[in-house]
């Protein structure tokens, strides 16, 4: 009995239990829709696992929502809803591309001015909603809400301009090729790196084929830093203090306003990354104009949550998310079921993240009536 | 001339906030009973499909709009037991029917509609409230939909019901102090249950009356952010059903100007226009507003016996 107790207290049990209750919300739909789930779910593994290069793309789909999921979970530690990642990520965009388009410096400085320009961007536009918080009181859910939409029209509006459109297309001109960051972008394609890649065939696929990049390893770098924020320093414990109870913390001495303006800029920074490690590693390497939100930010909130807000738990929840949503397209290429199927997938396991709070709670009194049972 | 403009811009204002409105109540209906429902985006999507389609194979708009209202509230329902019953975090909760949502919306859609992301035109539209197409210009701009006015007496509706029945003085206590509301008899859970359907069948109407008035069939992008404009204008209405409504006309006119024609030839970009209303937003918080607080009790599960 206790031990069961002691499994069903993981965090990590519960989520086990969400993304199954997921898998089997879809089979349900999936057979009441007449399609045979297990060719679905074949299709989708397949669809992930099969090819050297598929599995590259789930991590390239990866990256940028394991980055603003981190933005995410970072300020729902410090009990703030940064449903704003949307617009930090665009943002970050925007500016990443104009440096890296504007610049043409050699990589080692061209690299870490387009990536820090985006960073740059994200956390200003975070950090707005922090500064409007603590100093007006201005709820960040309304400002960031508002903060999307206001990056949502700049973007479109430089893609239009005259002086970034590149003529006959719906983007702005693309970065230089000097801030590219795939892996050994010039060597893979010239003749001696052909010459050794003819005989890997693994290698020679993903390389060639997939735009991999460093931008899952910058990402598990910005978990790992995340985690030592929050859990191995002072501040990172005044944060904490501060999502638990402001007031307390207030009481306690430490600056409630002054560290809502800091997390949003460190929120907005880690969603801004998110854009430059995009713009500088994936083809086409620049913003296009958008019709409706791409859902780079709000796929982040889904992932923070599938992870319970942990750093290193985003790492994990990206990769299962991106799989699904890489994996999912052949599951409508393969035996004709509406690809949607992926996104109830994935809200019933957000769903049952939210209901799965309840198993631990659950093991307490398990655990309680053991020990009762056991004094008797 | 100006008169023609005018009208038009005052008419687009409305027809554009119509859907905003519904959402912004549905919003304000879950909050003040203390339910956080930030899935007023997928309940309005999952009430657009089935407005849309029921609209689209009865023929009858009417039938579709009642339908939507239904559907949103079945919706809703997930969000109650998630929130009430199992105490989850509602913020979570709400992400996963904005996920849900529009999936189910979109997968139904290509199962009725042979492959296809939209559904066919509805027949009919809702009507408008002079009938059909008026000769006079400015007649034709201010012939509203019927979901406009619709709209506003469910503004009026909801405020009288808040403010002006035992039935909302309960709903204002279970969101304040739940547990004080809980020692005078009033059952916090149904109360709860009540107003997360009811916010659900407003967001279905909401999403309905965007494919059944405004445009005439369900697209992917028939509601593409309404729901978190809705959301929005909920916090910047602080929580009231009249608050909302002005914020909700105010993001509505805002729609309006960026596809006024009187500014096509001006030297403002369009992109500049469109996001002046999100700015002027920010600056009226900053400026008259201020602090926006939410319900007590908003956002927390009610535990008895827990202090």
């Amino acid at each position: 009995m206790e031990k069961t107790a002691k499994i069903l207290k993981k965090p990590i049990t519960s989520t086990i239990i969400a993304i199954v209750c997921g898998f089997a919300v879809a089979a349900i739909v999936l057979a009441a829709a007449g399609y045979n789930p297990s060719a679905a779910f074949g299709a989708l593994f397949s669809g992930i696992f099969s090819k050297p290069k598929y599995i590259s793309n789930v991590i390239i789909k990866a990256t940028p929502i394991t980055l603003t999921a981190l933005s995410v979970a970072f300020a729902y530690k410090v009990g703030l809803f940064n449903i704003g990642a949307e617009g930090q990520y665009i943002i970050g965009a925007v500016a990443a591309n104009l440096v890296g388009y504007l610049c043409n410096f050699p990589p080692i400085i061209q690299i870490p001015l387009v990536v820090l320009s985006g960073v740059a961007a994200g956390a200003l536009w975070g950090g707005i909603i922090g500064f409007l918080k603590a100093k007006f009181g201005i709820h960040e859910v309304l400002t960031s809400i508002m903060f999307n939409w206001i990056a949502f029209y700049i973007s479109n509006w430089v893609v239009s301009s005259a002086r970034f459109h590149e003529p006959n297309s719906t983007a702005a001109y693309p970065v230089n090729p000097s801030s590219y960051t795939m892996l050994l972008p010039n060597w893979k394609t010239s003749d001696a790196g052909l010459a050794v890649l003819k005989g890997h065939k693994a290698l020679r696929e993903v390389l060639l084929k997939t735009d991999v990049n460093f931008g899952f390893v910058i990402a598990i770098a910005a978990a790992v830093f995340v985690w030592m924020l929050l859990y191995r320093s002072t501040k990172g414990y005044e944060l904490r203090a501060v999502g638990l109870n402001r007031d307390a913390a207030e009481f306690a001495g430490i600056s409630v306003n002054k560290n809502i303006i800091i997390t949003m800029l460190i929120a907005g920074a880690l969603s801004g990354l998110a854009a430059s490690m995009v713009i500088t590693g994936t083809d086409p390497h620049r913003i296009s104009t958008l019709s409706a939100f791409e859902n780079n930010g709000f796929n982040g909130l889904s992932v923070a949550f599938i992870a319970g807000s942990s750093p290193i738990g985003c790492i994990f929840a990206g990769l299962l998310f991106g799989g699904l949503l890489y994996g999912g397209q052949s599951i409508q290429a393969n035996i004709g079921a509406p690809s949607e199927i992926i996104n109830i997938m994935i809200g019933t396991i957000v769903f049952f993240v939210a209901l799965t709070a309840v198993i631990p709670k659950l093991a307490v009194r398990l655990e309680k009536r053991g020990m009762h049972n056991a004094a008797k | 001339m100006l008169l023609n403009n005018l009208s038009l811009l005052i008419g687009n204002t409305f027809m554009y906030s119509a859907p905003l409105i519904f959402g912004a109540l549905a919003g304000v209906i879950s909050e003040r009973s203390g339910v956080v429902n930030l899935g007023i985006e997928g309940m309005m999507t999952v009430g657009a499909f089935v407005g849309a389609a029921v609209g689209y194979f009865s023929g009858n708009a009417w039938v579709g709009f009642l339908l939507a209202g239904i559907a949103g509230g079945l919706f809703a329902l997930l969000h109650a037991v998630a929130s009430v019953t199992f105490k989850a975090d509602q913020t979570i909760s709400g992400i996963a029917l904005n996920l849900i949502g529009p999936g189910l919306a979109l997968f139904l859609c290509r199962l009725t509609f042979s492959g296809a992301t939209m559904t066919q035109p509805v027949p009919h539209k809702l009507p408008k409230i002079l009938g059909g197409a008026q000769r006079n210009i400015v007649a034709q701009n201010f012939n509203f939909d019927i979901t406009v006015i619709l709209a506003f007496a469910a503004m009026i509706v909801l405020w009288f019901v808040l403010y002006r029945t035992k039935w909302g003085l309960r709903i204002r206590s279970v969101g304040e102090h739940p547990a004080a509301a809980d020692t005078l008899g009033i059952n916090v859970n149904r109360t709860r249950y009540g107003c997360v359907i009811t916010s659900g069948i407003l967001a279905g109407l909401g999403g309905a009356s965007m494919t059944l008035a405004v445009i005439q069939q369900f697209t992917p992008t028939a509601i593409s952010g309404q729901g978190f404009i809705a959301l929005a204008a909920v916090i910047f209405g602080k929580w009231t059903p009249q608050g909302a409504y002005g914020a909700c006309l105010l993001f509505g006119f805002a729609q309006a100007l960026s596809v006024f024609p009187g500014l096509a030839h001006t030297s403002i970009p369009p992109e500049i226009l469109a996001m002046m209303p999100y700015i002027l937003t920010i600056v009226v918080l900053i400026l008259f507003v201020g602090r926006s607080v939410a319900p007590k009790s908003d956002g927390l599960p009610y535990e008895k016996g827990v202090r």
